[in-house]
């Protein structure tokens, strides 16, 4: 009882990245409570799935295992926490801050009339003293994150209401396997106790996933533009610089906004979260949202003309110089020096 | 056959164009200094619904929003490009909501409202990115949903089916689901189709009652007073959580279990860097500096 949940997001059979970064934060979250660490898999075909979860640390993994549960539809999913929550009554629940983490949160804090923050950028545990009420709260999730354009970190709680729930983003949590021999409950529900028939409503009728064209994420340099680049023809430039240096390319939402780059190489708290040994930040300035997607970068260099770009107090180099001569500088350069 | 569409809609402040007087020197947001905007992703939602009403003959549109009295301009904003009609929700008392409280007000509008067959609205606002409240209300209203929805491709309102192509991680499926339905749109669904000019000469003088009322507050006249009376569609309807019949204790900050401890203005642990300029001699410098400590090549 009053453990800390991990919901698991499952493709096909495979529990994702999000979900293992999250039990190893959860995990770090329940030593600092003294509670146990639990995991809930909801999903079909999961034999044999608590191989890829016990070893990080997690003491008792709830297995839901019925051909409706996958591909992953609202009802039957929000059906399964809500009831094992009312048994369990979890005093955390973290989940990724994915299309379905996202789609799954709200309807369970809804029906369980809990706070829910999203996409929080790091959790602790604190204490809260409210005067007015003259309360003081031992041991309440910190759930923060940036607010209000990035403008500024809120720090949530949810005093009175449990569970306290979180979504995180992929990247945003390091994971880390506890102990390969880590050895964990695993318990098998009777599906049809938690979710009724009439919760399978929705058909998925098609459904198409493509692995990610880069990989991002795991790129050891990094060469993101931001706005500045100016137009989508300079910044194929850092495409140029990419295949030299082996690097893959990012961007910030002001430059995916203004369709210099696609989607999905958004960087920033409502994009991908990278850590590369280099990061070159090109024409950003450097907005909370970026920086909350890029900061534990090894070294970071900003090109930028301006000086005052809030990104160069948090660059190992800048260099101040348009984007478009300093890049092509940087091409040549390394061609030069680099054989 | 015809629908019956809600547009939940929101004003929010154009936090995508921050200036340098956005915050004020104790560290609070200066509201004034960002324009109030419609939600960009509540504009691509208005355009499925109104695509929907074109389909189906018939059909109604109409904007729920809830907020200040000058929030009536996110309904003249939908009713100038197609929307039938409005409601603002507006209360001293819906104050401090979180998305929690904010689902709560909705989905007992909703319900007011009466009987509905889409109830659609953006993924997410630009001022918290939450992505809460269209869940939320659906969970309140006992209905299904289908988020990240990219377009509505085919509504059969007697079979009570909606076929909606959405995005997942890494991909997009189809779904086919029941009717009434909860439905969030994307960024990247068709955006929104511009003002009409006939209706915004029908709809310029439509007003709110705290509009008129603070139009009667500078002491000014309301101008062509008559023409509220002649045509009712002038008036934006304004309710209250008494008008909905909404539960006091549910609503704005006591009906929000996530509360703010702290607010932190952002600053940076700045890194002794160094500066260089865009010299090709600074440029290669670096770059054989990079190279000789293996961080590149």
């Amino acid at each position: 009882m009053n453990n800390v949940f991990v919901y698991l997001e499952i493709e096909g059979t495979t529990v994702a990245d999000v979900s293992l970064e999250l039990l190893t934060k959860g995990r770090k979250l329940a030593n600092q409570l003294g509670c146990q660490l639990e995991a809930v898999a909801a999903g079909s075909n999961l034999a044999g799935i608590e191989k890829q979860v016990l070893p990080y640390g997690v003491d008792k993994l709830h297995v839901f295992d019925a051909p409706g549960l996958f591909p992953y539809t609202s009802l039957p999913h929000s059906s399964v926490l809500i009831n094992l929550f009312k048994e369990e009554k979890p005093q955390i629940c973290l989940m990724g801050a994915t299309v379905i983490g996202r789609d799954l949160g709200p309807r369970v804090s809804s029906a369980l009339t809990s706070g829910l923050t999203a996409d929080c950028t790091s959790l602790g545990i604190g204490d809260h003293e409210d005067k007015k009420e003259g309360k003081v709260y031992k041991d309440l999730l910190y759930q923060i994150r940036p607010a209000f354009g990035g403008n500024i970190v809120a720090t949530i709680i949810n005093p009175e209401h449990r569970p306290q729930m979180a979504t995180v983003r992929e990247g945003v949590m390091k994971k880390e396997i506890l102990d390969a021999g880590y050895k964990g409950e695993v318990i098998k529900h009777d599906v049809a106790k938690y979710v009724p028939e009439t919760d399978y409503v929705v058909k998925v009728i098609e459904r198409h996933v493509e692995k990610a064209k880069h990989n991002l994420k795991g790129a050891p340099i990094v060469i993101a533009g931001g706005y500045g680049m100016g137009s989508r023809e300079n910044f194929d430039m850092l495409f140029e610089l990419a295949k030299e240096l082996h690097a893959e390319v990012g961007a910030s939402r002001a430059a995916v906004d203004a369709g210099y780059a696609d989607h999905d190489r958004q960087i920033g708290q409502t994009g991908v979260t990278v850590r590369p040994k280099l990061y070159i930040a090109c024409g950003i300035s450097g907005q909370i949202q970026h920086i909350a997607g890029m900061q534990e970068s090894g070294i970071i260099i900003s090109v930028n003309n301006d000086e005052n770009a809030p990104i160069n107090a948090i660059a190992d180099y800048v260099i101040n110089g348009p984007v478009e001569e300093v890049i092509p500088k940087m091409i040549k350069y390394y061609k030069q020096n680099s054989k | 056959m015809s629908l019956k569409i809600v547009v939940l809609a929101k004003q929010v402040p154009d936090t995508r164009n921050v200036g340098k007087d956005a915050m004020k020197a104790d560290g609070t947001i200066n509201r004034a200094a960002l324009p109030a905007i419609f939600n960009p992703e509540d504009l691509n939602a208005l355009e499925q619904a109104l695509r929907l009403k074109d389909a189906h003959p018939g059909s109604t549109v109409t904007i729920l929003t809830m907020g200040p009295g000058r929030a009536a301009e996110i309904i003249r904003e939908g009713l100038y490009r197609g929307a039938d009609n409005g409601y603002l929700l507006t209360d001293r008392a819906f104050a401090g909501a979180d998305t929690l409280a904010t689902s709560y007000a909705l989905a007992t509008t909703i319900k007011k409202i009466g009987e509905c067959d889409i109830i659609i609205g953006g993924r997410q606002a630009i001022d918290g990115d939450t992505a809460q409240v269209g869940p939320q209300v659906a969970e309140k209203l006992g209905l299904t949903q289908v988020t990240y929805a990219e377009e509505i491709l085919t509504v059969d309102k007697a079979g009570r089916k909606i076929v909606v192509k959405r995005h997942i991680d890494g991909g997009v499926e189809t779904v086919e689901a029941p009717l009434p339905i909860v439905i969030t749109v994307n960024g990247s669904a068709a955006p929104c189709r511009p003002r009409n000019a006939k209706l915004v000469q029908k709809y310029k003088r439509a007003l709110g009652a705290q509009e008129k009322a603070a139009i009667a507050k500078d002491g000014a006249e309301l101008a062509y007073a008559d023409l509220y009376e002649k045509y009712p569609y002038l008036n934006i309807t304004e309710w209250s959580v008494a008008d909905v019949e909404g539960d006091l204790v549910q609503c704005g900050l006591s009906g929000s279990p996530t509360k703010v401890k702290t607010i932190q203005n952002i600053s940076f642990q700045a890194k002794e860097s160094k500066t260089l300029t865009g010299s090709d001699k600074d440029v290669e410098d670096l770059i054989v500096e990079l190279l000789a400590n293996h961080t590149i090549g």
